[in-house]
This record gives structure tokens, sequence and C-alpha cells, in this order.
């Protein structure tokens, strides 16, 4: 009767993505390939101001120049950036004022996530800024957050009714030539969210928004913003599932952070795209460039939980600028079946007294290969600079991989720099612990498994938390109770 | 001319020099061909990241020297661990030098690889060992197997033990303004057998000297092998040391790394285990000043189950020196029940020297226990004020905490004249004298 790790295994690779749904709204699809025409087309549909074309499209000459990274621990076929469609909007246009207007097959799909829009209105409190494919089609709790100031609306918006914030701070983070799919996003990203909170507010309730790949062939490109001014607070949820799908599907997103002197922004992601079914067939390619600054006594604290994508190449970064500026990065990664994951972080601490905290959990299972790869860099004038770095990686059955690359580069004589890692498996003196005292195996796995992540997803907003729960579930069904 | 363009327009000359009937001549026009397609490493390549090997090249380095060059005992008796008694290789200028060393035949072969290399009483155990785990892709390693013609070999057969350690000795004399030496040395210990060796780079002069080294170090079922490496070398003086170690089942390898002197110091250290119940340990205690710069590059493959391996390297930097530590673990999937650790601490005393760490761990087994561990820091405030309080100097009770950091490494020093000799060489390098050794 025992529930061996056989079985686990057993199970896990026959788990197919259970949110794998596809939902059938029209959408207004531009013809493959990637030109300065397309560009332009992009800039135009959106209606953008010149400034706006402009850079994209020296991004797009950027990116012209530019080779595809290669010395990231995956394989995968490279797509073929001609062979995408890099537009793509539901045209159930214009905007809705009540959620009642919303195309109903949408709010459906909403509901089977689990995240209906009037519940989570209700429920938590929450803002969501709901990106179906690229375009933002709902935006709730605008007025309560427009009486404290905070501007919180697609990027699209931003750049046309605050063209003044998103030109000083768009691309100040990561620049356009930052790297390939920076540079790629630059040019040609659709949508994405904008947010920023005016000094000294602290924002109300959790704001987030749900990016959902929906349109065949289309890849997304997201453009998030946030700006936190002085002394301002704001914590920013981002979750993700996308449907069954057999090609593969590009995600290519830049997240720009903005934290200014005593600001403080928590930035935390759930993602769960498809990893692709059990062969390592189909499944999204997520190359992410996340970084974040931080001015004076600023603070910047990244959550992730990372359950999907057939390939992640992630790596959300710190620029502790300010003096006393605080970093902080938490992730769970979890692989499994033919998926690989090479994601980590970088902080780089530039300013006096600046600390930075780094715990890394890496679950693999199946055949998938779960790489960490973080840069701690203390540089001359960082006097008094602090970090602590710990990775700890679970393997699953024999057949996965486990791989740690931190990098720690020192060059002041006052830093204080601390990195440790492991990797283990489930011990089997601790399942027959468990079982002594009658908690069945499978409970037992669920027991350390949960055990495992708990300093990560202790950080997640209490809205994630059980949305983050969900998502291990599903990855690692059978394991986590 | 460029150093690689030198070298390769002159190993025309040395393969004539050398026999050409030489059972190790294709072996050399192969490594020779690789190193000409990959040249010298560049800071673009990941494992050379942090060192550079830019300004070397461009020094106008003799390769083979013009004539030989005594040395007097007394002058470089301070270098050797004359405490007791060792079999001695020395070589002066890349030349062996049968005056000051002490070789045997008796049971077990100490002698010189010039002698294995061309003696047909040699052929069976260079056919077996010869360049069969250094590696033949990288460039350096091959640089020097395409000129490999003289260093140590030392053969211990099937349940033997030499009486004594071995020191092998490089001196350089700077006869000519630029020196480059390219040793290589090959060491066998049987099944059961057991050997210690001592190995140091000595320049004497200011010029401007590059030492590629590569050492293939064998050791059979249970036998026991503890290398150790002192690197107290000049400003002016520069080493790649490749070493590369085959452990068959059982058997225990310890290599023990110093570093304390030298331009620029590039240890690349690999070890392969190939059986089970294998013991691997490297240490290293890096102790730099001026602009010194050290990188410790480790690997260790674990290729079969139930094996072990221990790393801790101590690193003390001063001044403008800059340390490197990458340490790479894998462990192969059939290679359950390994228990890997690695540990890296770092001392950064000054503002101007910096330290880059990369432990790396790439693991495809699942029971497996590795752990790695790194910090950068600096000695305990509280620690040296408790110490001043009972009126150690400054001076000295930092140094003590730092004999006290890098102690752990030299516990495992097996040899007690080798360790008070380190223990010495770290009090000169600290400036003081504690009037009693640890």
């Amino acid at each position: 009767m025992a529930y061996t790790e056989e079985e686990l295994k057993k199970e896990l690779e026959t788990k197919e993505y259970e949110y794998g749904f596809y939902t059938d709204i029209e959408s207004d699809t531009f013809p493959k390939g990637l030109n300065e025409e397309i560009v332009i087309a992009i800039s135009k549909k959106k209606e953008e101001p010149e400034w706006m074309t402009a850079w994209r499209l020296e991004s797009f000459r950027y990116w012209k120049e530019m080779i595809e990274p290669e010395w990231a621990n995956v394989k995968y076929t490279k797509p073929n950036f001609q062979d995408i469609s890099y537009y793509s909007a539901p045209n159930s246009k214009p905007k809705y004022e009540s959620l009642d207007e919303v195309d109903p097959e949408l709010l459906d799909t909403f509901k089977r996530l689990g995240i209906s829009l009037d519940e989570q209105k209700k429920l938590a409190g929450v803002a969501v800024d709901v990106v179906m494919d690229s375009v933002s089609v709902a935006t709730t709790f605008k007025k309560t957050l427009a009486e404290k100031g905070i501007i919180f609306c697609s990027i699209s918006e931003a750049i046309k009714e605050h063209p003044e914030l998103v030109k000083k701070y768009i691309g100040s983070v990561v620049p356009q030539k930052d790297n390939f799919y920076a540079a790629l996003n630059s040019a040609v990203f659709s949508d994405g969210s904008f947010c920023y909170i005016p000094k000294g507010v602290r924002c109300p309730m959790e704001l987030s928004t749900y990016f959902r790949i929906n349109q065949a062939g289309t890849g997304q490109f997201e453009r998030t913003l946030v700006i936190a001014d002085k002394g301002s607070y704001v914590s920013y949820l981002e979750g993700c599932t996308a449907p069954s799908r057999d090609e593969n599907q590009l995600h290519a997103a830049v997240v720009e952070l903005i934290a200014l002197d005593d600001a403080e922004i928590k930035y935390s992601t759930v993602q769960n795209w498809f990893p692709g079914d059990k062969e390592g067939k189909g499944g999204v390619y997520n190359f992410v460039t996340k970084r974040g600054i931080c001015e004076k006594n600023a603070k910047i604290s990244w959550t992730q939980v990372e359950t999907g994508s057939a390939i992640t190449w992630k790596y959300p970064s710190c620029v502790l600028k300010g003096d006393n500026s605080i970093g902080e990065f938490y992730s769970i990664a979890v692989t499994n079946n033919y998926q690989q994951a090479d994601t980590g972080t970088k902080m780089i601490h530039l300013g006096k007294n600046t600390r930075s905290t780094i715990i890394s959990k890496g679950i693999s299972a199946g055949k998938s290969q779960n790489s960490y790869r973080g840069l701690v860099q203390i540089n001359s004038r960082a006097d008094n600079a602090r970090n602590f770095s710990q990775c700890d990686s679970l393997l699953m059955g024999n057949e996965c991989g486990a791989h740690t690359f931190p990098y720690i580069e020192a060059k002041n004589k006052s830093a204080q720099v601390e990195h440790e890692a492991t990797t283990s498996k489930i011990g089997e003196d601790q399942i027959f612990y468990c079982n002594q005292r009658g908690i069945d195996t499978e409970k037992a796995i669920a027991l350390i498994v949960n055990g495992f992540s708990k300093e990560v997803l202790n950080k997640l907003p209490m809205e994630f938390a059980v949305e983050a729960q969900k998502l291990l579930e599903i990855s690692l069904e059978g394991s986590v109770g | 001319m460029e150093l690689k363009e030198k070298l390769i327009a002159s190993f025309m000359a040395f393969e004539n020099e050398v026999d050409l009937a030489d059972p190790v001549h294709e072996i050399r026009s192969e490594a020779l061909k690789n190193f000409e397609a990959k040249g010298f490493p560049s800071r673009k390549s990941e494992a050379w990241k942090y060192t550079s090997l830019e300004r070397l090249q461009k020094v106008d380095f003799s390769l083979f020297p013009k004539q030989d060059n005594a040395l007097e005992y007394k002058d470089v008796k301070k270098f050797f661990l004359h405490e007791i008694d060792t079999y001695k290789i020395v070589f002066i200028d890349g030349v062996y030098s049968s005056y000051l060393s002490e070789t045997t035949h008796d049971g077990v072969d100490i002698c010189l690889m010039s002698a294995a290399l061309t003696k047909e009483m040699y052929k069976p155990i260079i056919d077996v060992y010869f360049n069969k785990v250094a590696s033949r892709e990288d460039s350096l390693v091959s640089l020097n197997t395409a000129f490999a013609k003289e260093g140590a070999f030392i053969y211990v057969p099937k349940n033997k033990v030499p009486r004594k350690p071995v020191e092998i000795l490089h001196f350089s004399t700077g006869s000519e303004t630029a020196q480059m030496l390219q040793p290589r040395n090959l060491i066998i210990a049987e099944e059961n057998a057991e050997l210690q060796v001592i190995e140091r780079h000595q320049s004497l002069t200011d010029n401007e000297i590059l030492t590629n080294s590569v050492t293939e170090i064998f050791a059979g079922r249970d036998a026991i092998v503890d290398y150790y490496k002192v690197q107290n070398d000049r400003e002016s003086a520069s080493l790649i040391d490749n070493t590369y170690i085959d452990q068959k089942g059982k058997s225990h390898v310890s290599v023990h790394t110093f570093s304390f002197g030298g331009k620029l110091t590039r240890n690349n250290l690999n070890f392969f285990q190939d059986g089970e119940y294998i013991d691997s340990t490297l240490k290293g205690v890096t102790l730099l000043g001026e602009k010194q710069h050290v990188d410790h590059h480790t690997l260790v493959h674990h290729q079969q189950p139930n094996c072990e391996s221990h790393q801790d390297y101590k690193g003390i930097f001063g001044q403008r020196s800059t340390g490197v530590f990458n340490g790479k673990i894998i462990v192969d999937k059939i290679a359950q029940k390994t228990n890997a650790f690695q540990q890296n601490n770092n001392l950064l005393i000054s503002d101007k020297a910096s330290i880059n760490t990369k432990p790396q761990l790439e693991i495809f087994a699942d029971d497996v226990r590795c752990s790695h561990g790194c910090t950068i820091g600096q000695l305990d405030k509280e620690a040296l004020f408790y110490l001043q309080a009972r009126g150690i100097p400054k001076k000295e009770a930092s140094a003590l905490m730092m004999y006290a950091f890098a102690n752990n490494v030299l516990e495992s020093v097996r040899i007690k004249e080798l360790k008070q000799r380190i223990n010495k060489l770290i009090a000169k390098k600290l400036g003081v004298s504690l009037g009693f050794e640890l």
C-alpha cells in the first residue's frame, strides 16, 4: 500500500497541464515577420507619439546587430523571429466601463482559472489590470487609486497620458541594448502595465495583472514600468497561466522597477505558462529581463514562483545604487518532465551599507534541468555591503539535474558575503519518520516539499500564496498537499 | 612576434632536437594542432573570465635555455625542505641538475621524464599513462604536451612505499631576459602504493618567467598520494599549473596548494573519480599582497557511486591583490551516494584587493549530499578587541586570527616539517613573529 517514489514519478509524468484550454476570441493579428514597417505599424496601431516610435526604431536597429545569447544552461530550438506575429489584440474593443460589457467567453476563462474579476473585486480588494493577449481589456479599482494620485494603467495609455513619466523612466533601468531580448521587447512591446505611486503614498491594495498568452503563434512582449516616488510603498502582483499549445511560444517581457529615496516595491510573480507535455513538446519560451533600481534607503523585493514554461531564462535583479538600500530575492522554481529553467538574480551593490538577501529553492523532477545562476557584485565604493545567499535544490528521481552557478565578486574590504548551497533528495529516513507517526508517504512528501519551499511561500502576499500553492500542486501533484 | 606564432614556429626545431621516432611524436603533433587551432584562452571564455593572459603574450619569451646553468646548494638550500631527508628532482631553467638532485631506481622509479620518454624499458608505462588523463581539449595543456620533454617521473609499483618524500624543484636563474618553461610530470602510484610529493617553482631573478606546467597523477586501487604545491615566487614569475588526477577505487588523493606569491598564478586542478569509495581532498591557503593574482580553478568529477570529495580553500587578500576561486563539482547520474563538500572563505584586508568566486555544482544524481559554502568577510572586530584587551598588539592579534582562519587547511598536512615551514611563510608574509608555532 505504501506510496513509493516510483509511483510519484509515474504520476508526475502522466500529469497533464490542467489549466490547458483555449479561449476562442477573434483577434486582430499582424502578419508574421519583423522589419521596420512592422515596428512602425505597431506604434501607429497604438496611436503613439513620435518619440515613442523613434525609440522603438532605435531599439530595433540595436536588436538587428545583436546575436542571441547562448550562455544559459538550457537547450532548445531557437525561435525563428521572422515566423512570429508581433501584434495581436482581442478585437472586442473598445474598452468596457463595467464587467457586464466584457465578452462573456473571456470572463468564463478567468472563472475557470479561479480568478473571476467580480470575485476578486469583492474578496481581495485587488485592482486587476487584465492583459489578455497584450491589450488591457479591463481595469478595475482605478477610481480608488486615482483618489490617492496613484496611476495604474496600461503602458500604452501611460504613453499617451503621462508621456513625461514614461519618457523619463522607460529604458532607464533596462536600456534598449541591454540584451538581445530586451532590445526585441523595446522594439515591439505590445502592451503592459504602468504604475506610479506619488510621494509618500502607501498603495492601499495589492496591484495585480494577470498575463495570458492566448493567440496561436503570437509572441507576448509585455513591458512593465513601476515607479515608486520618494517614501512610497507598493506591492505588485503578476501571475500567468496559458492554454495548452503544440508550437513553442516566445515570451520576452521587460520589467523595470524604480524605487526612489525611501520607497519600497514588492514585486511578486506566479508563473505557470504551459510547460509542454510530458514528451517535452510545446511549451512557452520565457526570456524575461527584470531589473529594479534602488535609490537611497529604498527597498526592492522580488518573489517568484516559477512552475511553468518549457524554457525559463530569468534573472530579476536589483541595482542598489543609493546608500542603505536593500534588495531581496525569493524564488521557488519547479521543473518537471522536460522543462528547463535557468533562473536566479543579480545584486549589484553600489551604495554604502547596502544589503541583499537571496533565497532560492529549486525542485527538479522528471527529466528536467534546473539551474540557479546568480551574481553578487560588491563595488569598491559599497562600504559595509552585506549579502546572504542560500540556494537549495531538491531532486526527485534520478533523471533530472540541479545546477548552481553563483558568481561572487567583491572589491571592497568591508564587504560581507555569504553563500550556501545544498542539494538533496527527500530522505528515506524523513519519510520513514512520518510513516511511523501515521502520515502516509504521499502526505509526507507534501509536507517535506512544503517545508522546503516555506521560506519563499511566506514572502508572498496572502492573495497570492493561495494561488502559488495551487500551482505547486499542479506541477508536483501528489507531492504537495 | 606574438607568443603563439613563436611557439608554433619553434615546434619544428624542437621536434628535430628530440628523436622523431619517439613514440610520443604523434601525441605531440596532435597537441600542437589543437593549440594552433585554439590559441591562448581569452577573457571571453568563461573559464578565463577573471584572469587575463594578454600581457604575457606580448612578452618576448625565450623558449629553450641556451646554456646550462649551475647553482650552489648553499644558495638555494632555503628552498628545499632541508630539515628532513627527501628524494630530490631539481631543474635549473628547465634542465635537470644531477648535482642538486637525488633520484632512485631502488624498487621505485624517481627520475626524469626525459628518461621515461626515451628509454625502451619505460615504454609500456608511457603507453598506458602518458597524456591519458590530461585534457586534449584545453589549449594550454596541449601546448605543454606538444613541448613535453622534461619533468619529474615517479613510478611506485604495487604495494611499494618510497622511503622518503619526493621534492620537485624548478629554479629559474634569469640567464635570459624572459624565459618560458613547460615542465611535464608523470606520477604513478599503483595499487596499494603510497607517495608524498612536494612541488615548488622558484625564480631567482627579476627577469620575467612564465611556467606552463602539466602534472598527471594516477592513483591505483587503495593507493594514497599526498601532493603539496608551494607557490611563493617572485613578482616577476607567472605560473599556469595544470594538474590532472585519475583515481581508482578506494584510493585517497589529497592536493594542498599554498599560494603566497607570484605575479599571476593559475591553478587548474582536476580530479576524476574512476572507481567506488574514493576520497579526494583539495585544500588551499592563499595569502596575497602587492599586485599578485591567484586563480584557483578546481574540478571534481564524480563518475562512480559512493565517493567523497572535500574542498577547503581559504584566501587572504591584501594590498592590490586579486583572487579567483572557481570550484566545479559534477556528479554523474550513476554516482549515487556521493558526498561532495566544498568551502571557500575569503578575507579582504585591503580596499584595493578584490575577490571573485564562483562555486559551481552540476548534479545529475538524486541520492547525493552536496554542499558548498562561500564567504567573503573581514576579521571579527570583537574578537580582535578581545585579544587586544589581553595585551596582544593589533598586528599580532589580527595575524593570530588569520592563522586560525587558515589552520583548517594546515591541519591535514601530513609532513610535520612542511607544516612548520608553511607556518613560517605565513608569519613572514604577515610580517609578525608570534614566538610560537601552531
